[in-house]
Order: structure tokens, then sequence, then C-alpha cells
């Protein structure tokens, strides 16, 4: 593992706000994604998490280039994206693909299930071995989807299915790196399980990178190798696994694994949990020093003027904040002023 | 038992279609007592919004049939006048949405709304029900509560609007309330805000709640009672420890075993085969059994030929299952399901 596949550095996206029916001028920026950088290892998960609007959809397709960067740099297998022509940008995006949320609306109901996992082919002009409709057949197999259903219709699958289908196309030309963007929150618990094991064999049996955005965190660590936490398009805490979720150093990580619930009654119980105050602020008009001053129940007035940039502050663990929790007092209530509580 | 707020016994809805009848609730029965969470889950499809809507009498269409009985406050509602049962909506019982900016009305403030759901049922000045209303802002945790007032919903943040349809909900001090994924459309921090809230407000209301969600974690927090509903049916009742460590229906064991959990590293997830059935064309045996792994431990194939029936483990715990009771704790003990002693 010497060189990453995919490597981001400060990578940002802009959305401009204008104002004006008819002479539109721009009054501002809605920032999407403000400064991102990190490195995705060939065959490893690095989960991207946050909560909504924090800016990690938007990273996701920045970083495939589906969306223009507003700046930064984005370096797959050693070359540069930004800098490709459409030409070379449509060969690249052989070795990146992409799984969408929304099982429903990222598949064309007007296309047969052949036709839309063949699709790639078709697109790269790639001839598979055998003709492309044994290709298909034998992705659908792999993903556990009845080859006979070649000449269905997307309407004809349920959820589970469509997301099955989604990842076949994904699959098919053998991708260094897919960036899935929330692939199993519009499912069942049942059905997610299956998807998710899915993923996991494909990982394995391909050595595919995966880029794997979602807010359900539970999920990121099942999947992840490292992650990434987001909050208002910057990177607040990146480290392995095991780290961000045992022994999480920046607060609003903190904050957010106790909100999640556990599902084991005298656990969660008697566990205590932060409540942090307020809402997301607006990613158009960003608090002053650290995004997460507004929220964060240590803050100081060095947090409100002075933002906080994200350092390695030991091997592999990278962190945003001026005030980092303090590893030996985890889960004390060294802090006052936020919502302790548990009953 | 003056206790029990809500009982309702074997209630069925069926909606007929072109295609045939739709079973979406197939003889369900629970109670719910005062100051005490009832938690029913389900995924897609399996019965658990209809049966809660049957209950409020909020379902209108010509092709239901709704049948059993509902008892709330001393009353029956099933079969009633619906002017009836609108006339304790809102006053005697609640409900509140997943998504609560397709419940509040787009074009009237915050204030308005909540002011008419005080006037609907109660004759008192537009000042005296102002006042109740930022009363009741202010207790769920809306700041400036009287500037909010005068605001539109899509003013407000989701949590905000989370917000404002529990103080609807409860601003006329509900025996019931029907929560339907309160917080399913939130995140996390938002959400650990809403259900704290519910617990708060519970404990100083005494209100009897009953929270449909797909969120096992949200189960495990909030819940005193358990019924988990597949297919229409309750396939297992009972209380909320007993229901995770001791679960004794195949489906609900294939729902702890699906969800990746926070606090223990699960290498491999282990999920249920196979998808939901169709509630038009429900399997004749145990709903279940379709994806069931342990149908061939039931000897003569029963499981696909007959219906379990929902049977008592103990006085508070009861599943449908065919399978017997020492089975079920081999199982659990060799798929290390629950609580193994």
């Amino acid at each position: 593992m010497s060189t990453p596949i995919l490597r981001v550095r400060d990578l940002q996206k802009y959305f401009p706000v204008t104002k004006g029916t008819f002479v539109k001028k721009q009054v501002g920026n809605v920032r999407a994604v403000d400064g991102l950088s990190f490195d995705v290892m060939p065959g490893e998960t690095l989960g991207l998490v946050g909560e909504s609007g924090c800016g990690k959809s938007t990273a996701g397709r920045s970083m495939l280039r589906l969306l223009e960067p507003t700046a930064g740099s984005v370096e797959f297998d050693g070359r540069d994206l930004l800098a490709m022509g459409k030409r070379e940008l449509v060969r690249t995006r052989r070795e990146m693909q992409m799984i969408f949320q929304d099982p429903y609306s990222s598949l064309n109901p007007r296309h047969t299930v052949g036709s839309i996992i063949g699709a790639p082919f078709e697109v790269q002009g790639v001839k598979p071995e055998g003709s492309v409709r044994e290709a298909v057949q034998s992705l659908m197999e792999r993903v556990g989807l009845n080859p006979e259903h070649y000449n269905r219709y997307p309407n004809e699958f349920s959820g589970g299915q469509r997301q099955r289908i989604g990842i076949a196309r994904a699959i098919a030309l053998k991708p260094k790196l897919i960036v899935c963007d929330e692939p199993v929150s519009a499912l069942d618990v049942s059905i997610q399980a299956q998807v998710l094991n899915l993923l996991d064999d494909i990982q394995k049996e391909f050595g595919i990178a995966y880029v794997f955005v979602a807010h359900d965190l539970s999920v990121v660590r099942h999947i992840s190798d490292r992650v990434a936490v987001m909050y208002l398009g910057k990177i607040m805490e990146l480290t392995t696994r095991d780290q961000l979720y045992t022994a999480p150093l920046h607060p609003y990580t903190h904050a957010l694994l106790s909100a999640v619930p556990i599902a084991d009654p005298d656990r969660e119980r008697a566990r205590e949990r932060i409540i942090l105050n307020g809402d997301l602020p607006s990613p158009s008009n960003p608090p002053s020093g650290c995004v997460f001053n507004t929220r964060c129940w240590k803050a100081t007035d060095r947090c409100r003027t002075e933002v906080p940039l994200l350092r390695e502050i030991s091997t592999g663990h990278q962190i945003a904040c001026h005030f980092p929790e303090d590893k030996s007092a985890q889960g004390q209530s060294t802090v006052s002023g936020a919502d302790f509580t548990s009953h | 038992m003056s206790d029990v707020v809500l009982s309702v016994k074997n209630l069925s809805v069926e909606f007929a279609t072109e295609d045939g009848s739709v079973h979406a609730v197939d003889n369900v029965s629970y109670e719910v007592k005062r100051g005490k969470t009832l938690a029913i889950v389900g995924e897609s499809g399996s019965g658990k919004s209809v049966s809660s809507l049957a209950v409020m009498g909020l379902i209108k269409s010509s092709n239901a049939t709704i049948s059993g009985e509902v008892h709330f406050g001393g009353q029956e509602l099933v079969g009633i006048d619906p002017e009836e049962v609108r006339k304790l909506r809102g006053l005697k019982m609640a409900m509140i949405f997943q998504d609560p900016l397709s419940a509040l009305h787009p074009f009237y403030t915050i204030g308005e709304q909540l002011i008419e759901a005080i006037q609907v049922h109660e004759k008192v000045s537009n000042s005296e029900a102002a006042q109740r209303v930022k009363i009741m802002l202010d207790r769920v945790g809306i700041a400036s509560a009287e500037q909010r007032m005068d605001e539109y919903p899509h003013q407000l943040s989701g949590g905000m609007r989370q917000r404002v349809m529990i103080a609807m909900a409860l601003i006329n001090s509900p025996e019931l309330l029907i929560a339907d994924e309160p917080t399913t459309a939130l995140d996390v921090t938002v959400q650990a805000q809403i259900l704290e809230l519910l617990r708060d407000l519970q404990k100083e209301f005494g209100t009897a709640i009953v929270l449909i969600t797909h969120d096992l974690g949200v189960v495990a927090d909030m819940a005193d009672d358990v019924m988990v509903m597949y297919g229409g049916q309750a396939v297992e009742q009972s209380p909320v420890r007993e229901l995770f460590y001791t679960p004794q229906m195949p489906y609900t064991w294939g729902l702890l075993a699906s969800i990746p959990q926070m606090h223990t590293d699960s290498l491999k997830l282990d999920p249920i085969p196979g998808t939901p059935p169709s509630l038009i064309n429900l399997p004749a045996g145990c709903v279940f059994a379709p994806r069931c792994a342990h149908r061939n431990s039931v000897p003569d194939g029963l499981c696909l030929t007959t219906r379990p029936e929902l049977t008592t483990v103990s006085s508070e715990h009861a599943a449908r299952c065919h399978l017997s009771v020492e089975q079920r704790s081999e199982i659990r003990i060799s798929r290390n399901i629950g609580k193994v002693d």
C-alpha cells in the first residue's frame, strides 16, 4: 500500500447565491465543500460521515468531477483529474464509478436491466470476453440477481434489488474506486444488511477502494477502514475506524457518536450522552473561526476567531480543533455547559 | 385497570383493490398504559403505520374495511360516527408524523396553526390561546417563541418543525400520542434532542405514547413494550428488555442480526434472505416462513401450511412461531442473539 489511488487536496466546491430575476447578481456563496484534504489507498474504505448539509455528497461528486470543483486538486491514480480534457476524463471514469442513494431515480425506467448494466461497456467501447450479454448476466449473478431477468425493467424490482443493479453497473468495468453515496439508507434493515455484505464481498474480490458517504454512523463503522467526520464543508476529524469510535478527540465527533442510540436497552439507558443545542448553521453564512463553535460546549474566544487547521496529532489521526478532548478523560464530564444526560 | 389508555383488540384493516384484497393489518391486539411507551417495529409494508391510522380514525378510503375493537377513554372507536372521533383527535389523542413539512400548512403561520389547534376544541379568546401557544413553544425548546409564532413552516429547520408538531400534538394535553417515525427524517444530533424532549414531556404530562419506528436503537432507548410487526401481523410482543435479550421469533432474530452495532465489531452481518411478502398474496402458513432459516426444524412442514397462533412465553411475552421454546433458546444460543446467560 504505497501510493494512494485518490489524493484530494484543499478541495472546494462553492455554489453561487444569486439575487434578482432578470439580472442575476451574485450575492454570496454556499460553501458546500470548503477545503478537504485526504488520501484513499487502493482497496480501502474511507467513510465520509456527517449530518445533512455538511457537504459529504457534494464532496463525493466533486472528487469524481461529476461536479466541477471550485478549487483544489484531485489526483486519481497519480493523474491530475482536474487538468484532464473531456476525452481523457471519460476514459478515466472507467476506473472510478459511483453508486447512488436512490435506487428509484438513478435507473432509467425505460431501459431494461440488461441495457442499464451493459451501458458502461457501450459508453467506454469496451469489448468484454464473450458477448456483452454474457458479461451482464455474469454480473447479475455476481450481485445476486437472477440472470434470466435480463429483459425486465427497473420497476419490476424491489429497492434492494435495484441497488444491486446499481452495484452491478458500477463494477462492470472493474473500477479501482467507487464512491458510494448513501447506498443503503433507502433500504429496510434486513435488506440493508444484504447490500452491505455484497459491497464487502465485492471489495475483497476485486480490490476496489470505496469512498463511503453516509449519515448512519453504525453503517459507516461496519464498512470503513478509516473515517472522516465532516461538519459544514470541512473535515473535523479523520482517523482509523477503531480510534474514531473508541476515542474520538473532536468534540463534534464525540457528540455525534453519543447521539446514536444503541440497540441494547440496558446499555442504551445507562450511557451518558451529549445533547447538542441548536441546529447546523447555514453553509452560506458559516460562523467565523471554528465552524462548530456555535454548538460546542468548549468554545472560547479563540474558537470564534481563529480557524483550527486539520493537523495530525498522532500517527494517522487528524483533527481540526483547538481544544481536543482529553483521551484519558474520555466519557467523563470534564466539560460544563453542555447537556450531559443519562436516565 | 384504569391505567390502560388505549386497548386494541383483533384489529384488522383490509383494502379492496383490483388485484385482490390487501390485508394491511391482520388481527392485531395491544394495550398502552398511561405514561408508558409502546414501540411498534417493522419494515416498510409491515402494517405498522396503517394500524395506528386506523386507531386515529384516519383511514378514510371507501375501499377499506376496518374490524375489531379500539377502546379509548371509555369509548369504542370502531364503527362510531367519524365526527365523534374527530372531536377526540387533537384533544385526547394526537399524532405526529415523519415529515413535519408536509404535516404543517404552508400558508398559515406557526402561531395561527397552533391557536387553531386549541380553538377547535375549546372556546378561548385569541389572546389567551396565543399565551398558551407561547408557553408550549417555550416548553418544546423553541427559542424566541413569540417571534417564531409569526413565521411560516418553511422558515424553520427540520428539527424546529418537528418541535412545532410536538407542541401542536401536546397543546391540549392528550392522553395518547401516536408518533409515526418522528425522528426518521432528522439528523442524529437533532434526533437525540427530540427523543429527549418526548421523554421529558411524557414524564411531565403522563402521556401514553405509541412510537412507530424501524430503528431498533430508538426502540431500545424509548420503549417500555414492543410489538414487532411483519406482513400485517404482530409476530412478537414483549417488554423491551425481553425483546432484545430473549427474543422468541426468527424474524426478530433476523432484525437484530442485521443491524451493524455501534459498540461491537460485527465482522459480517447476518441478513434475512429474500424480501417481505406481498400483502395481497400472504403465504398460507407462517408469514415469515419463506424467509425463515429454521422452518425445517419444525416437523411436517407445519410452517408452510399452518399459520402459528400468538402464543405466550411468559405473562407479557408472546410470539407467533411453531418452534418449541427449547428449540428457540438453542437457536438463540447457537446464533449468539440476545443475551445468553
